[in-house]
């Protein structure tokens, strides 16, 4: 017992302040790749579609006019695109990339005649700090001291499984927002939901959501749960949660790292109304 | 031809003579033979795993039709001390769908007989228990998703039908039924207790629920492609399956890794097996209410998920490898921070450890609990730390030298009991021994490239590629095509032989200790189900 408790005084506190102070993750961090349209060059945009593994950058073309899409929902963020044209697209640290709109994680631009017409930029989104106060104020006022998550693996590679349970460490210790991991979805009012919902998970799914009482929350976390991720849709894969329940918030990344998902978790209780 | 390979060779024709058809060695360490009766399968497989004591690796098939007509099946057997794997080989025709069960005569290949009756149609004959595996009662019977003629896209109906379970009868006997989803954080699976009061009777495992089609979707995908498929095949060894996906294409193409890459790698695989261990160690301690052990545990884990993210770019060091190396370099002024890392990882887990396993109530909850004995381990064909835990000395570190391993020196820590005890040991003793290897590995490595291209995938050729995980050991097979792209990719996750090892652990034990018990193994669903 002496040496227990010796051992925890020596230790101290390691909780990291995130988020009331932001998080900088190390260089070479992979995050959000970004292309510069403006300066990209049509041709070579095609070498990176041809390298992304989950069609995350797609183009397509129409005569003279062609759309290049960039797809947060499907990047799992290997960087393959930004070493196959390191001119124009790069990779950089933001992981804070979660949203309540699906819409906002497209960016896509349009080019006529292989030159750069029009750029359609991505909304700009609430600070935390205001995320973090708005948060206490709805959690209070919906949930009064507390919200319950429920998490679901809809068949994920277990990847966001550990980003997910590495939150209840001393290192992001998630308790201290009131947030608290449930055993059973009766007893949740967020559903946390990983992997690309397998066709063997699709009426545990389902069965799942209808447990859980209303109000209720769902977050997609991880690229699979965005948009089916690199195993897509096939005869084992729906591609995606919101193809199966409605989901309010998608936490891009393969996986997010905790801090991202913690975002991901705030924000969408600042949504709830 | 090496004079072990020869002997192998030799010693086969002269046991089986006419019996046997062709014999190839590729890669050096792949000896295929190809049985010539179907019929002696089985007797072929059981002589070189009961005779020479080979370790069952995996079993698979393949849809050649279109080019001879026929079915084809692989059984891969581990040959420890000469580093070599054998591989027994025949057609399956059409017309059959069947062949002779090679589970009958060596229960290792119980569940991968069972995958190739689910995927394939073809039938193992005299198999002793032909449950379905992946596919739940839900799906029509006559899909064959693995052969050629099934689309990956196809959607077939739900159809009627429930779950078999076995069921035990008698007084003041209850079944507990428990998943897919479950109480804690972790991955989707059924487990069906027959209890009469706290201990279990018997369990049953239905798994399944995380199957994504992996090795479908890889078919006719270029192997730049299914790289980063192989990547998240299970989260947690990343980096591991990777690793064994980029040696099979780099054996198909008869590369060269440069050393400082090989060097990277054992790197990351060390990492990549600290990091496990050391949730692991905190999840058991967190399994039986000693939530101090938990936090110090997963403090000190956190430091070297930060360390991957620093140097790797990538928590669970994903995009890192690359075909012919890895994609980016270590620079050696980052040496010393791993080292301090390290550094304070062993201080830290030296003070764990003695908090643990000086304390009563923990030795009373590990010692004793979820025993695996050591014949049931070797007759069921456990791999990996649960059987260094039961006392089965294999590592494929040391058995198949792969990258550098054969220039550090490392122990490869071994216990007999087969408890929660033993297996939580042996991640520790792990530990120490990969801070060890790094610490080799770190002084050793010289300047140079880390990474060469492939430039051609043959065609119609076939490899095995593997590495030794924190669970066990990853074997992928990889087949190209005419246009050498992927035909075929087999991936074997440990968790594919260990699930059953729950099944006799458990016996006797209180269904409270399942969780220890079942923590104590950790065991992937998304790399048993694909």
């Amino acid at each position: 017992m002496l040496k227990i408790l010796r051992k925890t005084l020596q230790t101290g506190r390691v909780t990291i302040p995130y988020p009331s102070k932001p998080d900088e993750p190390p260089d070479g961090f992979l995050g959000k790749p970004v292309i510069d349209f403006a300066k990209a060059d049509l041709e070579k945009l095609r070498v990176a579609e041809s390298v992304c593994p989950t069609r995350a950058i797609s183009i397509e073309t129409d005569g003279a006019k062609s759309t290049v899409r960039l797809s947060y929902a499907s990047c799992i963020f290997c960087g393959r695109c930004a070493e196959a044209y390191p001119e124009a697209i790069a990779m950089t640290t933001e992981f804070e990339l979660a949203t309540t709109r699906k819409e906002r994680l497209l960016v896509s631009a349009d080019y006529v005649d292989g030159k750069p017409a029009q750029v359609i930029a991505l909304p700009s989104q609430p600070s935390l700090e205001q995320l973090g106060e708005q948060t206490k104020r709805e959690i209070f006022r919906i949930f009064r001291r507390s919200l319950h998550i429920r998490e679901v693996d809809a068949g994920s590679c277990n990847g966001c499984e550990l980003e997910i349970a590495a939150l209840n460490n001393p290192i992001y210790d998630l308790e201290r927002f009131g947030l608290h991991f449930v055993a059973s979805p009766r007893h949740a009012d967020m559903l946390l939901v990983t992997g690309p919902v397998t066709r063997n998970m699709e009426i545990a799914l389902k069965k799942t959501y209808e447990a859980t009482p209303d109000p209720k929350l769902v977050v997609a976390v991880g690229a699979c749960a965005c948009s089916g991720g690199i195993f897509g849709e096939s005869y084992a894969s729906k591609g995606g949660v919101d193809k199966v329940i409605p989901v309010d918030v998608y936490i891009p990344g393969c996986p997010p790292r905790p801090q991202a998902i913690l975002h991901g978790i705030l924000l969408a209780i600042g949504r709830v109304k | 031809m090496s004079s072990q390979v020869e002997t192998v060779i030799s010693e086969l024709r002269r046991e089986f003579g006419e019996h046997l058809d062709e014999t190839r060695v590729t890669h050096k360490n792949e000896i295929y033979y190809d049985v010539a009766s179907l019929d002696w399968l089985p007797n072929v497989c059981s002589f070189v795993h009961h005779q020479w004591q080979a370790s069952f690796v995996c079993a698979w098939a393949s849809d050649e039709r279109s080019r001879d007509g026929a079915f084809h099946l692989h059984y891969v057997f581990s040959l420890d001390q000469f580093g070599l794997f054998v591989i027994v080989c025949s057609p399956v025709s059409v017309e059959d769908s069947e062949f002779p069960s090679v589970a009958a005569h060596m229960i290792a290949a119980n569940w991968a007989e069972r995958e190739i009756r689910d995927t394939f149609g073809l039938t193992p004959v005299g198999h002793p228990h032909l449950k379905r595996l992946w596919a739940h009662p839900d799906w029509p019977s006559d899909n064959y998703t693995m052969r050629k003629d099934f689309p990956l896209n196809s959607q077939p109906p739900r159809v009627e039908g429930d779950f078999e379970f076995h069921r035990v009868e008698g007084e003041g006997v209850f079944e507990i039924p428990v998943g897919p989803v479950h109480a804690g954080i972790i991955e989707p699976g059924h487990f069906r207790f027959s209890v009469a009061g706290e201990p279990i009777i018997s369990l049953q495992v239905q798994l399944g629920y995380t199957h994504k089609g992996t090795e479908k979707l890889c078919e006719g995908l270029s192997v730049e492609h299914a790289l980063h498929v192989s990547e998240r095949i299970s989260g947690d060894s990343s980096f591991a399956h990777s690793m064994a996906f980029c040696h099979g294409a780099e054996r198909l193409a008869h590369v060269e890794v440069p050393e400082r890459a090989q060097y990277l790698r054992m790197l990351c695989l060390e990492l990549e097996r600290i990091y496990n261990h050391l949730s692991d160690i905190g999840m058991i301690a967190n399994d039986i209410a000693f939530l101090v052990g938990y936090s110090h545990a997963m403090r000190v884990r956190e430091q070297v998920m930060t360390l991957n993210e620093k140097l790797m770019g990538s928590r669970l060091l994903r995009a890192m490898n690359s075909l012919g190396g890895v994609r980016r370099d270590i620079p050696d002024a980052a040496f010393s921070s791993i080292l301090s890392t390290l550094a304070t990882v062993r201080r830290e887990l030296r003070d764990l450890a003695e908090l643990l396993f000086t304390s009563a109530s923990v030795l009373d909850r590990l010692e004793t609990t979820g025993v695996l004995a050591q014949k049931i381990a070797r007759d069921v064909g456990i791999v990996g730390l649960a059987a260094r835990a039961s006392g089965i000395d294999r590592d494929f570190r040391r058995d198949h030298p792969h990258l550098q391993y054969h220039r550090v020196s490392f122990k490869v820590p071994l216990y007999k009991s087969g408890d929660v005890n033993a297996r939580t040991r042996v991640r520790v003793d792990e530990v120490f021994e990969s801070i060890q290897i790094i610490e080799q590995v770190l002084s050793q490595i010289r300047p140079g490239p880390i990474r060469v291209p492939l430039e051609k995938i043959p065609t119609y050729a076939q490899a095995l590629g593997y590495a030794e995980g924190w669970r066990g050991p990853i074997v992928h097979a990889i087949q190209t095509d005419a246009a050498g792209k992927i035909s075929r990719y087999k991936i074997d996750d440990p968790s594919f032989h260990n699930w059953p090892a729950l099944i006799f652990a458990v016996q006797g034990n209180i269904v409270p200790d399942f969780p220890l018990i079942n923590k104590s193994f950790n065991l992937s669903y998304s790399g048993n189900d694909r």
